[in-house]
């Protein structure tokens, strides 16, 4: 806990974990400070934010895998009787 | 000289998210979307046998998703009556072709910005699939599927700082993969 200050390489470790909320409070703190004076990191989170954000958008729609167990299910039945 | 061949027990790991999306946009109705999407790999199953290599596997099951989904509209408009749809063609020259001109994209959707989102999610999986391998199915397990770090390590058997490498490398792709495509 005791540097306050970040390398690069530790603030886009940190932005990476906090685009799936897995970052501590303490680690935002310090991100946002490594943020406050480091330019390209501010361009990273920036552009990571972006597509974490697109994805997240309801028109990207994922097949769960329960409905792909069910189309494999079906494709491997004709399969079979092939 | 087939170069592309086909593989038809990957298809549902590799092509169903993209042809879920590419049919959502289309029809704007998930389960209808998964029946059509269920449909075209069985006629795909079917008709394996006159696929020639050319293009690759998804060129060729998104022209016979292309021709499903014609069909689905084809048959909910011969549902609401015929005589009411045909009401403009009447002369020699058009008819036939109204059914194309009237179902190949919805009018109301042409506002660009929505037509641009709808086609987002065929964007996300096509830079996807320009990942390499482990890197998708990493990324995709923990962004889209949610499954936690330790999880995923087990699976894979890598050590979380392995995961965050693979994770940060696929972001980067991804990022610039959209960055061309899309933003």
């Amino acid at each position: 806990m005791g540097k306050l200050k970040l390398e690069c390489h530790e603030a886009n470790h940190i932005c990476d974990k906090n685009q799936y909320k897995e970052a501590s409070f303490w680690e935002k703190v310090r991100l946002n400070i490594h943020l406050i004076y480091c330019r390209a990191c501010r361009q990273y989170t920036a552009r990571n934010n972006k597509l974490t954000k697109a994805y997240k958008d309801p028109r990207v729609n994922t097949v769960s895998s329960d409905e792909k167990a069910e189309l494999q299910e079906l494709l491997n039945k004709q399969l079979a009787e092939k | 000289m087939a170069e592309n061949q086909i593989d038809a027990t990957q298809w549902v790991a590799k092509y169903s998210d993209y042809l879920f999306n590419y049919t959502i946009a289309r029809v704007n109705d998930r389960d209808l979307a998964k029946d059509l999407i269920s449909e075209t790999f069985l006629a795909g199953l079917k008709s394996m046998a006159n696929f020639k290599g050319d293009s690759t596997e998804r060129t060729w099951l998104v022209s016979i998703l292309k021709r499903k989904i014609i069909d689905h509209y084809r048959k909910i408009n011969s549902n609401k009556g015929k005589a009411e749809v045909r009401i403009n063609y009447d002369d020699a020259e058009t008819e036939g072709d109204w059914l194309e001109e009237r179902v190949a994209d919805k009018f109301d959707r042409t506002a660009e910005d929505q037509m641009e989102n709808e086609e987002l999610g065929t964007a996300i999986y096509d830079c996807l699939d320009g990942l390499n391998e482990k890197q998708a199915t990493i990324f995709r397990m923990k962004t889209m599927e949610n499954y936690d770090t330790e999880s995923i390590c087990n699976i894979f058997d890598i050590t979380p700082s392995n995961l965050w490498v693979i994770i940060h490398r696929a972001r980067k792709a991804m990022a610039d993969c959209l960055e061309n495509n899309w933003f």
